[in-house]
């Protein structure tokens, strides 16, 4: 009976964490291209939960059909981010940049704040209190929507950066700053589709997240630190990376919360990430900076 | 001249005299509330001033400096409440506290290459790790938070910190003018021109032979030791203390804003922001209460959106820009 419990507990975070890696790869896809973090990261996905929740209050839509709108949402507000203010910042020194959206993020809460106030929200799905059952482990119905539905988008993403042409130019400006410009691409305006991508990823992570957690303003800046864990841990700039980080920090919280108490889990994901910065600073699967 | 004021201007001289002037008067002039925003510039100039040796001067951007306020606080505040130890006293076991976790911090990122955005993540961890372990810690309080003895003070008490917000308003004055000397000595030391070196190119710095480990790590526990001190008074200031606000990241970002706004690695610098923000603060809730706008979030917002402002037109902070106006650059 107790290894059912360590079980059931491990496949429930495996599942948050692929929503988690999902938040995580928008962090690391921004990362790798542009080379700025994004301090406003966790607080781009409670705008994209907030969005969520009140069209599913006011008319009914479903938060995971309404990701793909949700992410488009989410990644005009990123591709404007980056063409408004931070295109300029690329430069900058990095506490420069670091500034610059710290002060973003203390807008978005507090503009949520304004709006919505400080009681914690939900959306309450006819699902909500379904489950699977697969042989003995028993998992929330929305948990396996939602990791299901970060792997198809992380696939969707995968398949953009490898196949496409724009996904290939993207790329370019990230491994060579310089020979991008000399072959005539538009590096400023790829920046901007970069952080766009990397928004509406954190968009659509936001809309699967509202099914599982309660959401409140002051929850965005405990995802960016959150994410900051995942891609470090899985190695920043790598895409795989961000995916296996997220479903490691996803694990390593739900046994945490069940081997100790729930309040401590988080210090467990900052014991894995002080370890990866000591002796793997690239991260789990990061390549060395050369 | 003495070398403390070699190079500085005259003009400059009127301005810090007549600076000084102001505020050791201030006091007698000032209301409880005004005195109160004082000591929380002062406090905020003081803390700007002992990032900004890690940041400023040696390039060592750190975002989790409540860690160093925090163990100041809860060393002394602990020392105190459990075993009748003065804040005085206290102070000469939470600096060493603070400086050695500095010490760790600094030497595990230094030794092991963390560098850049990697070293400013790795100091979020650490402060978010002591958050959460202060949050189970049950002999101070834990996330119920841990309270010093609190009385109506007829007489200020110097020696046990305990009395009205003017002996505060003096002894963190004090403590900035320490800093701030402190401070204008370093950078003129052999030290501070390493420093400065290894900030605007490391490689190049160790090329020329400087020991850079050995300075950053000098950097990281000095820095330390300046917020623990700090730390200190913020415990017995306030009286009470919580894991979840002393230290969390939004301590620290605000810890950072007023050296970074009134212009890195200067010394007016983290004065003049702490001046701007908390000033650009104070007056925003007077404004917002005097229209009867009374929503959380609204300051801010508007704060934030002053940063906003204030970042993309000064990036080099407040100071060196006014500096050129006023015509009170150092002369080289």
């Amino acid at each position: 009976m107790p290894l059912d419990i360590y079980l059931n507990v491990a496949v429930s975070g495996l599942l948050t964490g692929l929503v988690y890696g999902l938040m995580a790869l928008g962090l690391s896809v921004i990362f790798g291209v542009v080379r700025v973090v994004n301090f406003a990261h966790g607080e781009m996905m409670t705008i994209a939960m907030y969005i969520a929740i009140v069209l599913f209050q006011a008319f009914g839509f479903d938060p995971l059909v309404m990701m793909v709108p949700i992410a488009g949402v989410l990644f005009a507000l990123g591709y404007a981010m980056q063409a408004g203010l931070i295109n300029p910042f690329v430069d900058r020194p990095e506490h420069s940049q670091f500034m610059l959206l710290v002060a973003v993020a203390i807008i978005m809460v507090n503009a949520l704040l304004l709006i919505f106030g400080p009681d914690a929200r939900s959306v309450q799905t006819t699902y909500a209190f379904d489950s699977f059952a697969f042989g003995r482990i028993i998992v929330d119905a929305t948990k396996v929507y939602a990791g299901c539905a970060a792997i198809i988008v992380a696939a969707a993403l995968f398949a953009f950066f490898r196949f496409s042409d724009l996904g290939k130019a993207i790329r370019a400006c990230a491994d060579n700053y310089t020979g991008a410009l000399v072959v005539g691409l538009n590096v400023k305006r790829l920046y901007a589709l970069t952080f766009g991508l990397g928004a509406a990823c954190v968009g659509a992570a936001g809309s699967m997240l509202v099914l599982i957690i309660d959401v409140t303003p002051p929850l965005g800046p405990q995802y960016t630190l959150l994410a900051f864990v995942i891609v470090i841990t899985g190695g920043l700039g790598s895409m795989p990376g961000a995916l296996l980080g997220g479903v490691l920090i996803g694990m390593t919280e739900a046994l945490a919360g069940l081997m100790f108490t729930p309040s401590a889990k988080s210090m467990f994901a900052f014991a894995i990430l002080v370890l990866v910065l000591l002796f793997r600073p690239q991260g789990i699967l990061g390549k060395r900076a050369s | 001249m003495s070398p403390v004021l070699e190079g500085v201007p005259k003009r400059a001289l009127v301005l810090i005299a007549a600076l000084l002037v102001a505020l050791i008067v201030a006091p007698l002039f000032a209301n409880d509330y005004l005195l109160t925003i004082l000591i929380l510039i002062l406090y905020f100039a003081y803390v700007g001033q002992a990032w900004n040796i890690m940041m400023g001067f040696a390039g060592q951007l750190s975002l989790g400096h409540a860690i160093y306020v925090g163990l100041g606080a809860y060393t002394s505040a602990a020392l105190y409440v459990h075993f009748g130890v003065g804040p005085w006293i206290g102070l000469l076991v939470a600096i060493p506290v603070a400086m050695a976790c500095g010490a760790i911090i600094g030497f595990l990122a230094f030794r092991f290459g963390v560098a850049g955005v990697y070293f400013a993540i790795l100091t979020i961890a650490f402060a978010e790790f002591a958050r959460i372990g202060f949050d189970h810690l049950r002999f101070v309080g834990g996330s119920a938070g841990f309270f010093l003895p609190v009385a109506q003070y007829t007489h200020n008490d110097l020696w046990n910190l305990r009395g009205k917000p003017a002996m505060f308003y003096y002894v963190i004055l004090a403590l900035t003018i320490a800093a701030f000397l402190l401070c204008h000595l370093l950078l003129r030391s052999r030290m501070g021109y390493f420093w400065l070196a290894i900030r605007e190119d490391e490689e190049a710095a160790r090329a020329l032979g400087i020991d850079t480990f050995r300075y950053k790590m000098a950097a990281v526990v000095i820095s330390a030791g300046m917020t623990a001190v700090a730390g200190v008074i913020f415990a017995f200031y306030y009286n009470n203390l919580f894991p979840e606000q002393v230290f969390h990241i939004s301590r620290s970002i605000e810890i950072i804003l007023a050296p970074i706004i009134g212009g890195i690695g200067t010394l007016f610098g983290p004065v003049l922001g702490a001046f701007v923000l908390t000033g650009l603060s104070e007056g925003m809730t007077e404004l917002l209460y005097a229209l009867g706008i009374d929503v959380p979030g609204a300051k801010q917002v508007f704060y934030g959106i002053c940063l906003l402002v204030v970042v993309m037109a000064l990036p080099d902070g407040i100071w060196p820009w006014l500096a050129r106006r006023l015509g009170l650059e150092r002369r080289t």
